[in-house]
């Protein structure tokens, strides 16, 4: 059965242009959805659209397997974190909690009960008199969720919850929610999903794995991933694959498969494919020109014709701006594209092969 | 060695100060240039008129409102014992306590609505904002025909409707009120605006969360606008306050203190007693005391508000 189900779902604000388009989706019970896309994108007007803050324009938005298009918030039975919390700045920590349940006239009893499971779950219990701005950015934070939590409802929708909170705290009320949501018993053993949404539109949906590793079109490539994926045109001719009039690389027919298109390509590759390569493995010498040292992680940038590339080693490589360093790129890892449809023609194979090395 | 490092640090430390007070005088004597024009202002127009008000309260004056005799607090002992100006004391706080509750009350219920987003809505925001361009004597003019006795559209109305006319600029139970329903209409339009600008600086993200928590229409509006609004509230309140101590023009236009002094609000006995009865010294004495009455009443306001007032 399906939770959420969305079919063809559009909005326009007064008849221009659709701000999202076709929207066909649906969210299992329990599942851990994630909406991705750059600003803009509409993933805050597509969260608003199923809670009932934005009117929906055409299509039919079923939760609980009713269709609730016509429904105000309060009947679509969820819950909703904001991007800025939209805490009662003049209510404490309890009241703010406790907000909705008066709202609903849920008994005094109840109400105490549910706050004092919630607080504790939270980590708010020493908080409740306080009043928001008392309050450090990841309580505030706390406190948005536990609002959401405490209404039981079955559905919670958060509009970009972490935004708000620096690196070091994100990554940690990460973690909270997906705790949280393993102590509310939403987890099932199904994995998660992610939506990529761009200019209104679908890109891909997938588990985070495929996303990263089959990624259906440039946008999605370029999108999913830290560094940003490598790109380049590329050419096939004289059985050579010529990237930015660059680089060079033999390849046969087994190589590329099914790619009949010799023009028009885009070939990308992850900066952890670009591989250091020793006496017998290197493909190519490539000068660098930027380098950052992470920990144990050093990224490398070149200049490949009008792209910048950036290969992820591990380890604490000493090299200097201006070094020739020795690389390994092999057609195996690179996925491509064709660059007027931007649509993937074929993936990496060498990640095909990973991923059955982790299924043993 | 250890000598020379020590000199060195003091010498060091005695030019760091000198240059740090040059520093600070020169941006005392720049912020004093910035503030010279409105405190040439603030000392022609109220500080000289304070203490000359103040002085000329301790004093008898001729007609022309020069000092004859120096009479110490007698001023003060005599208006505190005349019944007019007790009189006119009562009435203001009456009229303090009419105009302002009606004023918020209604500006607020009109500013809630106005702030509805629906179509052809800055419409109604023109029209409920439009008195504040009204002067007070136009104004005074359009209710003195409103309460007309004969012609005036309420008593017409009252006649259609098999009420006895009313006088309401003439009947001494009436007059007060009537010159307060003049007010509240006229103050409308400023406190309108001032509270419609609180409305629209309520952040729209709490009343989607309440929407999607349940609240009702009336659950939102006393658990969110109304504390959200309280420091909008207050200094409408305050502002509401003073101005009703200091009415003049729509009393001097409707009634003129009448009838039987029961419209006669200090500062229009001030009027009265400065330049019909030249008391100026006396008039002064009534001035000082309508001053302090309102600092003080603003003071203990402030004190009990800011209990109640949240600010983000």
């Amino acid at each position: 059965m399906y939770h959420v189900e969305m079919k063809d779902l559009e909005k326009s604000y007064d008849n221009q242009k659709n701000v999202l388009n076709g929207i066909d989706l649906a969210i299992e019970d329990g599942e851990f959805f994630v909406l991705v896309g750059p600003s803009g994108s509409g993933k805050s007007t597509l969260l608003r659209m199923i809670a009932g803050l934005e009117e929906i324009t055409g299509g039919i938005l079923k939760i609980n397997d009713k269709v609730v298009n016509h429904l105000r918030p309060k009947d679509r039975d969820l819950s909703m974190v904001f991007q800025n919390y939209a805490l009662y700045p003049h209510l404490t920590v309890e009241q703010n909690i406790l907000f909705g349940l008066n709202a609903k006239k849920v008994n005094k009893k109840e109400q105490q009960k549910r706050l004092n499971e919630t607080a504790e779950m939270m980590g708010l219990s020493e908080l409740l008199k306080r009043k928001p701005k008392q309050l450090s950015g990841g309580q505030r934070q706390r406190v948005a969720l536990a609002r959401a939590v405490v209404s039981h409802a079955p559905l919670c929708l958060m509009d970009e919850p972490l935004s708000n909170l620096d690196a070091k705290l994100r990554a940690h009320m990460r973690m909270e929610i997906r705790r949280l949501q393993k102590k509310l018993g939403l987890t099932m053993t199904m994995g998660d999903r992610i939506m990529v949404l761009d200019d209104g539109k679908i890109q891909q949906v997938g588990d985070p794995i495929t996303l990263y590793n089959e990624p259906a079109n440039l946008f999605v490539a370029s999108f999913i991933g830290s560094p940003r994926i490598n790109l380049g045109q590329a050419v096939i001719k004289d059985h050579q694959l010529v990237i930015e009039e660059s680089i060079h690389i033999p390849i046969t027919t087994s190589d590329i498969g099914n790619i009949i298109q010799k023009n028009n390509l885009t070939i990308g590759i992850r900066a952890e494919h670009i591989f250091h390569g020793d006496e017998d493995s290197k493909t190519h010498e490539l000068e660098v020109i930027s380098v950052e040292h992470l920990g144990n992680e050093t990224l490398l940038t070149f200049e490949i014709g009008k792209e910048l590339w950036t290969a992820k080693w591990l380890g604490q490589w000493r090299v200097q701006v201006g070094d020739k360093v020795p690389v390994n790129i092999s057609v195996e890892n690179m996925s491509f594209y064709d660059t007027k449809t931007t649509e993937l023609i074929k993936p990496a194979t060498s990640v095909v092969k990973e991923q059955e090395v982790v299924a043993i | 060695m250890s000598d020379l490092t020590v000199q060195i640090d003091k010498d060091y430390t005695k030019e760091f100060g000198k240059a740090k007070k040059l520093q600070r005088l020169k941006s005392f004597f720049k912020g004093v240039l910035f503030l010279l024009p409105s405190i040439i202002l603030f000392s022609v127009f109220l500080f000289y008129p304070l203490f000359k008000t103040l002085y000329l309260s301790l004093f008898l004056t001729d007609a022309s409102g020069a000092t004859t005799v120096f009479v110490g607090l007698d001023n003060y002992q005599a208006i505190f014992t005349s019944p007019l100006f007790l009189k006119s004391l009562e009435v203001t706080f009456l009229f303090v306590l009419y105009t302002v509750p009606g004023t918020v009350i209604v500006s607020l219920f009109l500013a809630v609505l106005a702030n509805e987003k629906l179509r052809g809505i800055g419409i109604f925001r023109t029209l409920f904002s439009s008195t504040m361009g009204i002067s007070v004597a136009a104004a005074s003019v359009f209710w003195m025909f409103l309460f007309h006795p004969t012609m005036g559209w309420l008593n017409q109305l009252l006649e259609n409707l098999g009420i006895e006319a009313i006088g309401w600029l003439t009947d001494p139970d009436w007059a007060l009120i009537s010159v307060s329903i003049s007010t509240i209409w006229m103050n409308l339009g400023f406190t309108f605006l001032i509270l419609l600008g609180g409305l629209q600086s309520i952040d729209s993200y709490l009343y989607e969360s309440a929407d999607i928590d349940g609240a009702s229409y009336f659950y939102k509006l006393r658990r969110i606008t109304i504390p959200m609004l309280s420091p909008t509230l207050f200094f409408v309140i305050t502002v509401s306050f003073i101005n009703a101590f200091q009415t003049f023009g729509q009393v001097d236009m409707l009634t003129r203190g009448g009838p039987q002094n029961e419209t006669n609000v200090i500062v229009y006995s001030i009027y009265q007693e400065a330049f019909r009865n030249y008391q100026h010294g006396a008039a002064s004495a009534q001035a000082i005391v309508l001053f302090i009455v309102i600092l003080l009443l603003t003071l203990i306001q402030f004190k009990l508000g800011e209990r109640k007032v949240h600010y983000q």
